[in-house]
């Protein structure tokens, strides 16, 4: 069994999530081998063949290109499986290899069980075990599933992939970078982060008062911010900030992946939700079942006393 | 301009959900259902496009599903679509999103759609493979994950979100189709004389039959919750107990309360 890993490049870095392809490969038990598009000096640590192309050329985000560079690898490597992370990259390109391939995707892989692929589904309260009906499969992983049990180490052999020009009606511009945050949330040591469960902008300020009754900042899930009932400078999560406070207390927020991967690390987690099944309490030490706009004031009184 | 827009029904994932009887997927009866949240998105985007441009693009929307989704169809026509397909389906948990793809596509190919929006995935499968695939069995231009998206000139500059919050601005031509991230605008509520308005668009049912001819290329062998890793205290009851319950532990086991 073969897998071809498809490593992630962004702005002139090798992006560590690489490594979870590695570790996920291992896991299958596959023969591994891996391509990258970007540069010689961005090799991963990584004792087996590299199929090179280089982003200088042919752009970091080109995916009609990208698609026939991996096309180029899968003839000659002939993998079983074709792996992406499960990102901005991944899932963006992934269904365009499987379509030219007509190739089962999997998507979003969180574990192997008896050799099939355990998927999340329904806000991460379900899973399912899925299994591809083709010889040859895609499958993207989700981020922060899988982990290399130590360092990477090793030298590729890098093996250069001759570049065609691929017709493409999308052309990249560039990057735009991250807002400025006038909030640090990652030094602070008490959040107190409001979900969607707090109901409208006007319960914020319950929740801000909550915040700074136990000495901490304010934080949200995505939606709030998305709704504008709080500034994205205080989202946590993947595309806001990694946070590891002594205490995290999450004010009616579901928990999907997305931002359980930026709060994970905090050292003690309060959730209150009124659903006791919402996947925030797999990561609370407490979980307390109860509606956040009754139950929220009555701690803040508590606390202020 | 002919626009499509494509939209699923999914439950409120508050839900609790229980296994249907085949083992594979949840039981859809006693839930209650919504549009798919990502392709509110998706909608509204086409509305203000139509609305830029005087109100001259045509707007198809266009759902799977059983008869339940054609109250997503409304939804649509009601925030401002002009005419809604329901592809008839009672089987359509069992389909693929590759077999789903390949649904809309066979609708799409010959109705010449310039400009296609999906939302980026759907929340109960979370797959984000219908909409790219769509683009590629058609020969369109495609970009995901939009946070940002303006039309000039028959060109589209989109904004994907990438991790940590950097933006990738990238440039299409059409036809194209979009996937759309939350936040990418905010979708109106429906109003009251709309809601009237949209009774009297037309909404066509074609069978699925008519448009499937694809085999699934992935099989879900079984669907379960998952294990509870436990280890959590949880705490239920009176308001004011559990905040001194929980008062009492975070005294005993952090030192942020004195």
């Amino acid at each position: 069994m073969k897998a071809l890993l498809i490593c992630e490049y962004r702005e002139g870095k090798l992006l560590d999530s690489t490594y979870e392809l590695l570790a996920f490969a291992d896991r299958l038990g596959a023969d591994k081998a891996m391509v990258l598009i970007g540069n010689e000096a961005a090799a991963p640590g990584f004792d087996g063949k590299v199929y090179l192309a280089d982003a200088g050329k042919c752009g970091e985000y080109n995916p009609d290109l990208h698609k026939q560079i991996v096309l180029e690898a899968v003839a000659r490597e002939n993998p079983d499986y074709i792996v992406f992370v499960h990102s901005s990259y991944g899932w963006d390109l992934a269904p365009r290899v499987a379509a030219a391939l007509r190739a089962g995707q999997i998507s979003e892989i969180v574990g192997i069980v008896d050799g099939k692929f355990e998927v999340t589904c329904c806000n991460a309260k379900m899973r399912r075990s899925v299994v591809p009906k083709t010889a040859r499969a895609v499958l993207t992983i989700q981020a922060g599933a899988f982990s290399l049990a130590g360092e990477p180490h090793g030298t590729p052999q890098l093996e250069q992939l001759s570049l065609a020009e691929a017709a493409s009606g999308v052309e990249f511009v560039g990057y735009e970078a991250a807002e400025k945050k006038d909030v640090d949330l990652a030094k602070a040591e008490v959040i107190v982060s409001a979900g969607r469960g707090v109901g409208k902008k006007d319960n914020v300020a319950v929740i801000a008062a909550l915040a700074k009754a136990l000495g901490g900042e304010l934080g949200a899930s995505r939606p709030v911010v998305d709704a504008g009932w709080v500034e994205h400078s205080h989202q946590v999560g993947t595309t806001g900030q990694s946070v590891s406070p002594k205490l995290y207390v999450a004010c009616g927020i579901s928990g999907a992946i997305q931002h359980l991967a930026g709060m994970k690390k905090s050292d003690f987690v309060v959730a209150i939700n009124k659903d006791k099944d919402a996947p925030i309490g797999e990561v609370a030490d407490v979980l307390v079942v109860a509606d956040v706009m009754q139950f929220v004031p009555a701690l803040t009184a508590k606390c202020a006393r | 301009m002919n626009i499509l827009v494509c939209v699923k029904q999914v439950p409120d994932m508050e839900s609790r959900f229980k296994i249907n009887s085949e083992g594979v997927w949840y039981d859809e009866a006693d839930l209650a259902y919504r549009m798919n949240e990502y392709d509110e998105y998706a909608v509204e985007q086409a509305v203000r496009l139509k609305e830029q441009l005087g109100g001259e693009p045509v707007i198809t929307v266009l759902s799977i599903g059983p008869d339940r989704v054609v109250e997503a169809l409304k939804k649509a026509l009601a925030m401002g679509c002009d005419r809604g397909v329901h592809v008839r389906d009672s089987h359509h948990y069992r389909k693929d999103p590759w077999q789903m793809a390949s649904i809309i596509a066979a609708y799409a190919k010959d109705q010449g759609f310039d400009l296609i929006f999906t939302g980026m995935q759907s929340q109960d499968r979370g797959s984000a493979q219908v909409g790219v695939t769509v683009a590629e069995l058609l020969g369109y231009a495609c970009a995901t994950t939009l946070v940002g998206f303006a039309f000039d000139n028959g060109v589209i500059t989109a904004k994907r979100e990438l991790e940590g919050g950097t933006k990738g601005v990238v440039k299409l031509r059409l036809p194209a189709l979009v996937t759309c991230q939350l936040g990418l605008n905010i979708p109106r509520y429906p109003t009251l004389p709309n809601i009237m308005k949209a009774k009297k668009k037309e909404i066509l049912a074609l069978p699925v039959a008519d448009l499937l001819k694809e085999e699934g290329l992935v099989i879900t062998e079984r669907m379960y919750p998952p294990a509870k890793k436990g280890g959590g205290i949880v705490l239920e009851g009176d308001v004011g107990d559990l905040a001194d319950r929980l008062i009492g532990i975070l005294k005993e086991k952090t030192a942020v309360l004195r």
